[in-house]
């Protein structure tokens, strides 16, 4: 083990300990999301600089609670040298200046940022400086900016960023002004807290939920419960009758509601009578869905008898396989699974004769303009984004559905609209991370060393399948075979609405590669953890596993009936992480006590905003081995937290995270944790119980 | 459609609304108040707890009739400038993340450390388990509920 790397590594707790995560910042006194917008002179797409010294910073991403608006800030704040306590931070609308795509996801806001956002403040800075320059009549050279004023070096004169800004913004910007190297960072890679925290303590933040305008009316939308079902007949007269509805009007979804108070379009939805076409998807329910992926995931083995002469690639690992002395086969399934963000869908669009505005919070500005000038009729230039705070997405809100439908039911009326998602609308009507069913085979030789390993992995949408993900990390065994893998991953597609959830198909096939290498570990009576050391290549994962496994006292007796279980990610979005969790079974429920995560993300720009994605990364990954969609006759079966369940603060493990010093460019952390906690907490529940879970949710006789 | 008349953050306010028009959505809709949140409408995520008479209640199952009479406190009226000692922990912790849950979660805590000056792990788990998180930003929730306990403690001395 690395010790001078070890020491060197941060460590969530001491962090803590230290007396607050704050090193010499002051949040800004004001909550920014609910001020007015600002006033004063644009030095670029990013700088606003106003006569009051407030610097208003244009976040081109979109806050889903992982922390881009205080990490972009930092990021432009940096070459800036601003005040710190005297920013506020707007979301611009959809503008070419911010790039083809303007849209939030995929753990993308550092890796694509890191770069463009600080030399954006370091030119704004410099047109800041020029103007100093051109009233003093001095050099660059005796002229440094720090804290908001620009200081002459030479007199000890000083201009306000204030001053300065009306002159700076008639100036050519600069080109390629040169970047600090980072030993010479003030800000980024300090812990930093949040800017929107204050706005978040004291209900003053706008989501997009809380969005209002005068004469805003409210609507709510009645689904074909079956997926791709159409409206047959309905009849509305009770639902018009009902008080406050002022409108019922049909769309390509479904029916509308559109009342005085969501309260009243609520109970007017209550008295629609409607029957549906409910199409084909009416004949699918989850064992139907199942046996299709588990076909497809038979399709690619060799029939039996057959020659191995098929397409090459599959044909070495087939030979292998059937070469080797010993097998071990496992089946692995997982569900669907629901977004449920805490803000339920909801978008308020007003469409006007010539012009269309929407009030969204999504994760997909581009998109959200592209469906609404495609709903409206209008072209693009006609269509003005507002982007509001996301209460939570977790890739939800990369589709745009709620919002092309809040077009469609505000083009019914002369007023704004704002469209709720009831809890239940928001389940049943999800864009779902898939459902998989994998089908693992490895070979061994005649020493009990791994030879061959097969996986195939079938999921059930054209979501994003990740494919090739989990079996990332390259394989090395000095003293053994070479290992001959293969990882496919067939669709096969029941007509169920696939979507984006945190790390896309990662945590199927991270669930599925990381216990079956734990099943094989054990098989050859190798602890896991030295098993996966030998077999990883690369030595920045072995570092990783050591620092894990020495936090973590891996191979230390643990209390009677708490086992432990690592899983690694490689490589994902720029970041690895080696995860252990502790855990025990306890009245037939499993227990968390404790999860270790080692995480190599590169440079950090703010390390307390990664402690919190993985952290959560980990929450949303435990959701997932208690609740599941399933799917009766084409219908979703949950419906509300009381039968799709999320942990509770009760349920929450301690974590502690330790991010690897690095130099290497920024990793993405947002979905970096979440596909290795499943696989580590079933491999622990392994160790303590002898019971392997291969199957998600966790069932109660999985475990008895 | 019958006035409805209570104390809101220390106001007398009167509205003319169904009286089964739930709390939630008077606050929202008609006053315009929305710091409660929507995130349920069966009063199973706490998103929308408000403080009537003392008790944390969801408001997204709470009638307005239910309400006439009341005192009603929202996260808008827990203290006028952030300074209740939960809100201090929450930033001094800073707890949130995408923060939607936030207000719900402040206002239980709050009514936690009203009835119980120093809660344990095992208090606050009990109190909170109905608070759903989304984001799991449990551990910070967990901490600001400690350090609110510090600062009260401290403000009292003073």
């Amino acid at each position: 083990m690395n010790a001078a790397l070890n020491r060197r590594t941060f460590l969530r707790t001491s962090l803590g300990a230290a007396g607050g995560l704050v090193v010499g910042f002051h949040l800004p006194d004001r909550c920014m999301a609910a001020d007015a917008p600002a006033t004063g002179d644009r030095l670029n797409a990013f700088v606003l600089v106003g006569k009051d010294e407030t610097i208003t910073l244009y976040i081109p991403k979109a806050e889903m609670g992982q922390g881009t608006v205080t990490s972009l800030s930092m990021l432009l704040a940096e070459e800036l040298e601003c005040d710190w306590k005297r920013i506020r931070t707007e979301f611009p609308g959809v503008d070419r200046a911010y790039g083809w795509t303007q849209s939030v996801g995929g753990s993308q806001s550092i890796r694509s940022c890191y770069s463009s956002l600080r030399e954006a403040g370091a030119a704004a800075r410099e047109m800041l400086v020029a103007s100093a320059i051109q009233q003093w009549g001095v050099e660059r050279r005796s002229c440094r900016a720090e804290n908001g004023v620009v200081v002459n070096t030479a007199t000890g004169a000083k201009l306000t960023y204030g001053a300065l800004a009306e002159s700076a913004a008639k100036l050519k910007p600069p080109i390629d002004v040169p970047l600090k190297l980072s030993p010479e960072f003030k800000i980024i890679g300090r812990p930093t807290k949040r800017l929107d925290t204050p706005g978040k303590v004291d209900g003053s933040i706008r989501f997009g939920i809380d969005v209002r305008l005068p004469d805003m009316l409210y609507a709510v939308v009645e689904r074909c419960p079956v997926f791709g079902g159409t409206v047959a007949t309905f009849d509305d007269a009770q639902a018009k009758a009902t008080p406050g509805v002022k409108k019922v009007v049909r769309i390509s979804t479904g029916i509308a509601v559109i009342a005085d108070s969501t309260w009243a379009a609520m109970e007017g939805r209550r008295n629609l009578s409607i029957e549906w076409y409910e199409g084909m998807i009416s004949q699918v329910s989850t064992p139907d869905i199942t046996r299709a992926l588990a076909a497809a995931a038979q399709f690619w083995e060799p029939a039996p008898g057959a020659s191995l002469e098929r397409p090459p690639y599959l044909m070495g690992v087939d030979r292998s396989i059937a070469a080797a002395p010993r097998r071990i086969e496992a089946v692995y399934e997982t569900p669907f699974l629901a977004h449920a963000a805490m803000e339920p869908l909801n978008c308020t669009a007003w469409v006007r004769p010539g012009a269309a505005e929407v009030w969204a919070s999504t994760q997909m500005q581009s998109s959200a303009r592209d469906i609404v000038a495609q709903k409206s009729g209008l072209s693009v230039d006609k269509v003005k984004i507002h982007t509001e705070y996301m209460g939570g997405s977790f890739g939800r809100r990369a589709s745009v559905d709620h919002i092309g439908e809040a077009v469609e039911v505000a083009m019914s009326v002369a007023a704004p609209v704002k469209v709720i998602w009831s809890r239940e609308d928001d389940i049943q009507h999800d864009a779902y991370g898939p459902a998989c069913y994998g089908r693992c085979t490895a070979g061994l030789d005649g020493e009990g060393r791994l030879t061959a390993l097969k996986a195939t992995i079938a999921y059930s949408g054209p979501g994003d399948r990740g494919s090739g993900v989990g079996i990332g990390y390259e394989w090395n065994q000095p003293d053994g075979p070479s290992v001959t893998y293969t990882l496919l991953c067939p669709t096969a597609d029941p007509g169920i609405p696939a979507g984006a959830w945190r790390s896309g198909g990662n945590p199927h096939n991270t669930f599925v590669m990381e216990c079956f290498l734990d099943e094989i570990a054990h098989a050859v009576g190798k602890d896991p953890m030295e098993f996966r050391r030998r077999l990883v290549k690369e030595q920045r994962l072995r570092v990783a596993l050591d620092v894990a496994a020495e936090k973590e006292d891996w191979g230390k007796p643990l209390p009677p009936g708490v086992g432990r279980g690592v899983s690694i990610v490689d490589n994902y979005s720029g970041t690895s992480t080696v995860q252990i969790a502790e855990a025990s079974v306890e009245g037939g429920k499993v227990k968390v006590h404790r999860v270790v995560c080692v995480v190599d993300c590169g440079a950090v720009v703010n390390p307390a905003g990664v402690v919190q994605q993985i952290e959560s990364g980990i929450a949303l990954g435990l959701s997932a081995l208690k609740s599941g969609i399933t799917i009766k006759d084409g219908r979703v079966e949950q419906s509300n937290f009381h039968d799709y369940d999320i942990i509770r603060v009760d349920e929450m493990p301690k974590v502690e995270v330790h991010i690897l010093p690095s130099t290497q460019e920024p990793g993405g952390v947002g979905r970096a944790s979440t596909p290795g906690i499943a696989p580590a907490v079933c491999n622990a529940i392994f160790a303590a119980t002898g019971k392997r879970i291969r199957q998600l949710p966790i069932r109660p006789e999985d475990l008895a | 459609m019958p006035h409805v008349s209570f104390t809101l953050n220390g106001k007398p306010v009167t509205v003319d609304v169904v009286h089964t028009m739930p709390l939630l959505w008077v606050l929202r809709d008609t006053l315009g108040m929305t710091g409660a949140k929507f995130g349920c409408g069966m009063g199973l995520c706490g998103a929308c707890t408000v403080d009537i008479d003392g008790q944390p209640k969801r408001s997204c199952v709470t009638s307005i009739s239910a309400v006439a009479g009341k005192r009603v406190t929202t996260i808008e009226g827990l203290s006028p400038d952030r300074t209740h000692p939960v809100q201090k922990a929450w930033i001094e912790e800073d707890v949130p993340q995408c923060g939607y849950c936030q207000p719900g979660q402040i206002m239980t805590a709050a009514a936690l450390l009203a009835k119980t000056p120093n809660p344990t792990d095992d208090d606050i788990d009990r109190a909170m388990r109905n608070n759903i998180c989304r984001c799991g930003a449990y551990a910070g929730i967990r901490r600001a509920i400690h350090r609110a306990v510090e600062l009260k403690r401290a403000g009292a001395g003073r």
